[in-house]
């Protein structure tokens, strides 16, 4: 719902990055991206190629995508299970006693750099 | 060609935001400015409530008020009738503040001499709890005709909020609206979550509310 502020905040730690490493042309970035972390992929990358394309240091940068799936557990059972699938209702036994495991990540993971 | 290298990062793409808001949570601290971050869907009622808030503490107070908004100035003039200093903020299309949006908003509010700034952030319950603002506490506003349920459907908005403000209690008969299920779904997203329900418009609530307020401002110095 908002990944080209996102993308902005994005860009301004990779400079940093890019600062602290002298590194002055970014060739990939990788980026973890939680399946219910509220940002979609493909808007993501859209709003990545037009901002990537006026900074110096990102021009030619591809973005590289990495989901992580979302699980819940459930502390009345123990079971863990996939979010989107079934929500905060443990499938296992109807507890609502559920909490996100993974899956609300947005992470930079590494970046490939000259 | 120079040499390639992979430069490990792991960093949480907010952690850059997280930081200044950190950052300017302490530097308030110190200059004594207690700043609160009022969030809400649009149309819930955050200017009336603001002007029930003004109108309560501004004999107590020094206030500012900082309303954020796609465009327009409407509510920062709604604000300025109340004799109090309003500033409007536009975010050039963006859905939320983040800290440094917030630095520039208090900056340009000349935040010397002023002991509670509010901050109005836009209509929205997604994007603006993904960014730390720097407020002291976060309050937001769950109107009674938008539905118990909300809850459930944005629970991160409401797992980072202080208190939750339930408006328009005064129409509640006219809504399927269960109080009591809504206070159930709001805890079992923020077991501290203090919830509180309130009418812009008769008043009821509010002084309960500004009872906190001035509570956590007394607190913090």
């Amino acid at each position: 719902m908002h990944e080209l502020g996102v993308v902005f905040h994005i860009i301004r730690s990779l400079e940093k990055v890019a600062k602290e490493n002298n590194v002055s042309k970014i060739n990939s970035v990788t980026l973890q991206l939680g399946e219910v972390s509220t940002v979609i992929p493909s808007y993501l990358s859209s709003c990545w190629k037009w901002a990537a394309a006026k900074n110096e240091l990102l021009k030619r940068a591809e973005l590289i995508i990495e989901k992580i799936d979302a699980v819940t557990r459930c502390d009345s059972c123990g079971a863990e299970y996939s979010t989107v699938e079934h929500g905060k209702l443990c499938p296992e036994c109807g507890s609502q006693e559920t909490w996100l495991l993974q899956g609300m990540e947005f992470l930079i993971k590494e970046i490939e750099a000259e | 060609m120079g040499d390639i290298k992979v430069i490990e990062i792991k960093k949480s793409v907010y952690a850059d935001n997280d930081e200044r808001a950190d950052l300017l949570r302490r530097e308030l601290k110190e200059k004594g400015i207690f700043l609160m971050n009022l969030m809400s869907s649009p149309g819930s009622g955050k200017t009336s409530t603001l002007k029930q808030i003004i109108a309560a503490m501004k004999d107590k107070y020094q206030i500012g008020i900082m309303e954020a908004d796609i465009d327009s100035d409407v509510d920062a003039v709604a604000i300025a009738e109340t004799g109090v200093k309003a500033i409007q903020l536009h975010t050039g299309g963006m859905c939320h503040l983040d800290a440094d949006m917030t630095r520039q908003g208090l900056e340009a509010l000349e935040v010397d001499g002023i002991e509670l700034a509010i901050l109005e952030n836009v209509g929205n319950l997604v994007c603006p709890a993904e960014f730390d603002t720097g407020a002291a506490k976060n309050v937001m506003i769950l109107s009674v005709p938008e539905g118990h349920d909300k809850p459930l459907k944005y629970p991160l908005m409401f797992s980072i909020c202080d208190v939750v403000l339930i408006n328009k209690i005064d129409v509640i008969e006219h809504f399927d609206f269960d109080l009591q299920q809504c206070r159930q779904n709001i805890l079992m997203r923020n077991k501290d979550a203090v919830i509180i329900p309130i009418s812009a418009k008769t008043g009821e609530g509010i002084e309960e509310f500004t009872e906190w307020l001035s509570q956590e401002i007394e607190n913090m110095r």
